[in-house]
C-alpha cells in the first residue's frame, strides 16, 4: 500500500484505541502545503492539548458550524497572497448536520477547498447522540430505542450541487481514501469526500475491528464506494457488490455492533430495502453520468 | 474631494481606500447597499479584493476571520438580526484576538419586524471584546472605518463602527474624501501578530489549561485597556493629517461652564446639539459629552462630570434594569437621570430634544422616564 510515510498526525495523540478519525487523518498526508480546519468534534481532542499539539501542520480550530466558511476565507487571503495551500475541512457529521448551509454555499461558490467529512454517524464528542447520517435503527444517547429517521445521503446531496469533485470512501480502504485525495490535488474548486468511520466506542464494537467493520460495511453493500469528477464510476473495493449475491449479508455487518443489539427480522428487512435504493441511486449515477 | 456620499457608500468608500483584500456579507436591510457597492467596486475592478457572496451572517463573520488570520485586511458589515445570527463567531474572532473591520448599521431586533434604529442591537457586543465606536454623521462614520484598520491592527482586537440606520445609512452628506495617497500615508501596512499559512505548524484554538483560557482573557483585557491611548493617538494624527479630530472616546460639545450636561451617541446628537444652542442662547448652562466610543468605556472623561446634573438618553434598555447607557454611566458618577427614546425608530427631533433638556433643567424628569411620556401612558 502506498501510504505516505510521514503522517501529518503525530504519535502520542490522544485519540481512542481503534479511532476511525486517526486513520483517515494519517491519509491526509499524502496532500501537500495543508491547511487544517476543524470544528468542535473529537478531532478537537485528538489535536492535543496546548501547548502541546498533534499534527505537524497547521491547525485551526473553528466554532461548529463555521469550518467551511472559515476555509473559504482562508482560501480567498492565499489567492490573493498568491500562496500556494491545500485548505482541507476535516469535520464530523455533527458538524456537517449543523453547518450544512455553510457546506452547500461554499459548494455553490465552488470555493477552492477539500472537504472532509469523517462520519461516525453519530456526535461521538457529545456522547454519541444521533445525526442526520446516523444508521437506519441505530441505537444512540438519544435514539435509546433505535434511529427512527431517515438517514441522509450526504454525499449524494453534494453531488448535486455540481462540483467538481464528489466521493465517498472509508477507513477499512486507506488505498482507495488515499487514491481519492490523489486525485483530489489536481483538481481545483470544490472537493468533497464522505468518509466513512466505524467508531468502536459510538458503535460498540471492539477497538481492534474499526478496519473489519468498515470493510463489512462495503462488502455487505451498506457502505458503497463511488467517485465523481464529471464521470461517475463505482470504486474497485465496491464494484463486486453492484452483484447483490456476492454481497455479505446485512446480518453479519449488523451483529457485529452493540448499537444494533435487539434489531428484529422486521427491522432488517427495512434497513435491506433502504439499502436496496441506495443502490439503485447509485448504479442510476453510474448510468447518468457515464 | 468633497463628494455626496449615504453613510453606507461612504462606509465602502472607507474600506477601498482602506484595501480591505477580502470581503464577505450577506443582504440586511439597512446595511445592504454597504456591500452592494463593494461588491461593484470588486466587479469594476476599482477594488481588488476577494468578495466572498456567502449564505449567512455567520459565515460572514467566520470568512472574513479565515482571511483576517490569514493575514489580509477584512472587512464585513451587518444589522440587528444579522448580528444576532453571526453572535457565535462575534465572540469568536475577539478572542482570538483577530484584528478585521465592520460596520454595523444599527436597527432595532423584532419581533415586530422593523428596520428602524436604535442601539440594542449594538450594545449586545458589548462585553465581547469588540471595540465598539459609534458615529455621529456620515463623516464621522467614513472616518471610523478607516481608523479603525489602523486601531484593530495595532491592539489585535476587532473593531466596529456603529451608524444609525436610515438617518446616517441611507442619508446623504456631502463628506470629504481623501485621496488614495493620503490614506496610504496614514494607514500603515496590516500587521498582526500571528498569522496561519500554509508550512507554519501551529495549532490555533486547541484546548489547554483553564489558566490558559484565563490568562488570554487578561491579556485581552489589557490589550481593550490600553486601545485607550491607541484610539487617542489615531484620533489625533488623523486630525493632523486630514484636518478632522474628534476628540477620542468622547466629544465634548460646548461644557465649558455647563451645569447641565447630557450624555449620548449616534446619529441624533446632531439634533441634541442643536437644541443646546437654542438653551444656550437663552442662557441655560447645558452641553455635551458624546460618547464615540462605548468599548473602552469612557470612565475617565464620564467622571470629570461629577458633581455636575447628568441626563443620560439611551437608544437601547437593559430590560429588568434601565437604559443601557444609563447604567454605565452611573457606574462611574452614581445616579443619573435616564431618559429611554427613539426606541424601534420612533423619531426624535430638535423640538423634542428642546422640550426635554427644558424640563431636566427644571427638575421635571423622572429618574428613568420612557419618552415622550404620552406614547407610554
Ligand atoms: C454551536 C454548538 N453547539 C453544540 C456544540 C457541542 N458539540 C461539540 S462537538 C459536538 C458533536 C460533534 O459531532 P460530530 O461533528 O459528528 O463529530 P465527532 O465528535 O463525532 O467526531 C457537539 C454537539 C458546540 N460546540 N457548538
Ligand atoms: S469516540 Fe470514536 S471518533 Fe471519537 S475519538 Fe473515540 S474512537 Fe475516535
Ligand atoms: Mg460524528
Amino acid at each position: 500500500m502506498s501510504l505516505p510515510m510521514e503522517s501529518i498526525l503525530l504519535p502520542g495523540n490522544p485519540a481512542c484505541q481503534g479511532c476511525p478519525h486517526a486513520l483517515g487523518l494519517r491519509a491526509l498526508s499524502v496532500l501537500e502545503n495543508v491547511v487544517l480546519v476543524v470544528p468542535a468534534g473529537c478531532t478537537t481532542i485528538i489535536s492535543g492539548v496546548h501547548p502541546k499539539a498533534s499534527f505537524s501542520v497547521p491547525v485551526l480550530h473553528v466554532p461548529f458550524a463555521s469550518a467551511v466558511a472559515v476555509a473559504s476565507g482562508l482560501a480567498a487571503a492565499y489567492k490573493q497572497e498568491g500562496v500556494e495551500a491545500n485548505v482541507v475541512v476535516w469535520m464530523g457529521d455533527g458538524a456537517a448536520d449543523i453547518g450544512f448551509a455553510t457546506i452547500s454555499g461554499a459548494a455553490v461558490r465552488n470555493e477552492d477547498i477539500i472537504v472532509v467529512v469523517s462520519d461516525n454517524e453519530a456526535y461521538m464528542n457529545t456522547g454519541i447522540q444521533s445525526s442526520g447520517t446516523t444508521f437506519w435503527k441505530a441505537k444512540t444517547t438519544t435514539s435509546p430505542g433505535g434511529k427512527s429517521e431517515e438517514k441522509k445521503d450526504l454525499a449524494g446531496i453534494m453531488l448535486m450541487h455540481r462540483i467538481p469533485y464528489v466521493a465517498t470512501a472509508s477507513v477499512g480502504y486507506l488505498q482507495d481514501f488515499v487514491n481519492k485525495l490523489r486525485r483530489v490535488s489536481e483538481i481545483r474548486g470544490f472537493r468533497f469526500i464522505h468518509l466513512h468511520s466505524p467508531c468502536p466506542p459510538g458503535w460498540r464494537f471492539d477497538s481492534s475491528k474499526t478496519v473489519e467493520i468498515a470493510r463489512l460495511a462495503v462488502k455487505s453493500g451498506a457502505w458503497i464506494l463511488w467517485e465523481y469528477d464529471g464521470r461517475f464510476r463505482i470504486s474497485s473495493p465496491s464494484k463486486p457488490y453492484k452483484d447483490e449475491t456476492k454481497r455479505v449479508p446485512l446480518e453479519e455487518y449488523i451483529k457485529t455492533q452493540g448499537r444494533f443489539r435487539g434489531l428484529s427480522g422486521e427491522d432488517i428487512e427495512e434497513i435491506k430495502k433502504k439499502v436496496e435504493e441506495q443502490w439503485k441511486f447509485v448504479l442510476t449515477m453510474e448510468k447518468t453520468f457515464k | 474631494m468633497r463628494t455626496l456620499l449615504t453613510g453606507n457608500y461612504a462606509v465602502a468608500e472607507a474600506v477601498k481606500l482602506s484595501r480591505a483584500k477580502v470581503i464577505a456579507a450577506y443582504p440586511i436591510t439597512p446595511q445592504t447597499t454597504i456591500v452592494e457597492k463593494l461588491a461593484e467596486m470588486v466587479e469594476k475592478g476599482e477594488l481588488d479584493a476577494e468578495f466572498i457572496r456567502v449564505e449567512s451572517e455567520h459565515s460572514a463573520l467566520a470568512a472574513v476571520y479565515g482571511a483576517a488570520i490569514a493575514g489580509r485586511r477584512a472587512f464585513t458589515a451587518t444589522s440587528s438580526h444579522g448580528l444576532l445570527y453571526m453572535y457565535e463567531m462575534v465572540w469568536w474572532v475577539a478572542n482570538a484576538r483577530v484584528p478585521l473591520v465592520m460596520a454595523m448599521v444599527t436597527r432595532t431586533i423584532g419581533p415586530p419586524w422593523n428596520i428602524h434604529t436604535d442601539h440594542t442591537d449594538l450594545l449586545t457586543m458589548r462585553d465581547s471584546g469588540w471595540i465598539i465606536s459609534m458615529a455621529e454623521n456620515v463623516q464621522e462614520a467614513f472616518d471610523l472605518t478607516i481608523q479603525g484598520f489602523r486601531i484593530s491592527e495595532e491592539v489585535d482586537l476587532p473593531f466596529t463602527v456603529g451608524l444609525d440606520a436610515f438617518q446616517l445609512s441611507h442619508t446623504a452628506e456631502v463628506v470629504e474624501v481623501p485621496d488614495q495617497q493620503e490614506v496610504d500615508e496614514w494607514l500603515p501596512e496590516r500587521r498582526q501578530s500571528y498569522k496561519v499559512l500554509p508550512g507554519n505548524a501551529v495549532t490555533i484554538g486547541n484546548i489547554g489549561p483553564n489558566e490558559y483560557t484565563a490568562k488570554l482573557r487578561y491579556a485581552m483585557a489589557k490589550a481593550i485597556e490600553d486601545s485607550r491611548k491607541v484610539i487617542e493617538k489615531a484620533d489625533n494624527s488623523f486630525g493632523e493629517k486630514f484636518g478632522r479630530k474628534y476628540g477620542g472616546l468622547v466629544e465634548e460639545y460646548r461644557l465649558e461652564g455647563a451645569e447641565y450636561v447630557v450624555v449620548m451617541a449616534g446619529a441624533w446628537c446632531g439634533d441634541a446639539k442643536d437644541a443646546i444652542d437654542r438653551l444656550r442662547d437663552e442662557g441655560l448652562p447645558i452641553g455635551m459629552m458624546k460618547i464615540r466610543y462605548f468599548r473602552p468605556f469612557p470612565k475617565e472623561e464620564i467622571k470629570r462630570l461629577e458633581g455636575k446634573e447628568v441626563l443620560v438618553v439611551d437608544r437601547a434598555f437593559s430590560m429588568g434594569y434601565m437604559g443601557i447607557f444609563g447604567m454605565e454611566v452611573s457606574s462611574v458618577i452614581g445616579d443619573v437621570t435616564n431618559v429611554i427614546a427613539g426606541i424601534g425608530g420612533v423619531d426624535v427631533g430638535v423640538e423634542d430634544f428642546e422640550a426635554m433638556f427644558r424640563k431636566f433643567a427644571s427638575r421635571k424628569l423622572q429618574r428613568l422616564e420612557w419618552w415622550p411620556r404620552e406614547v407610554f401612558s
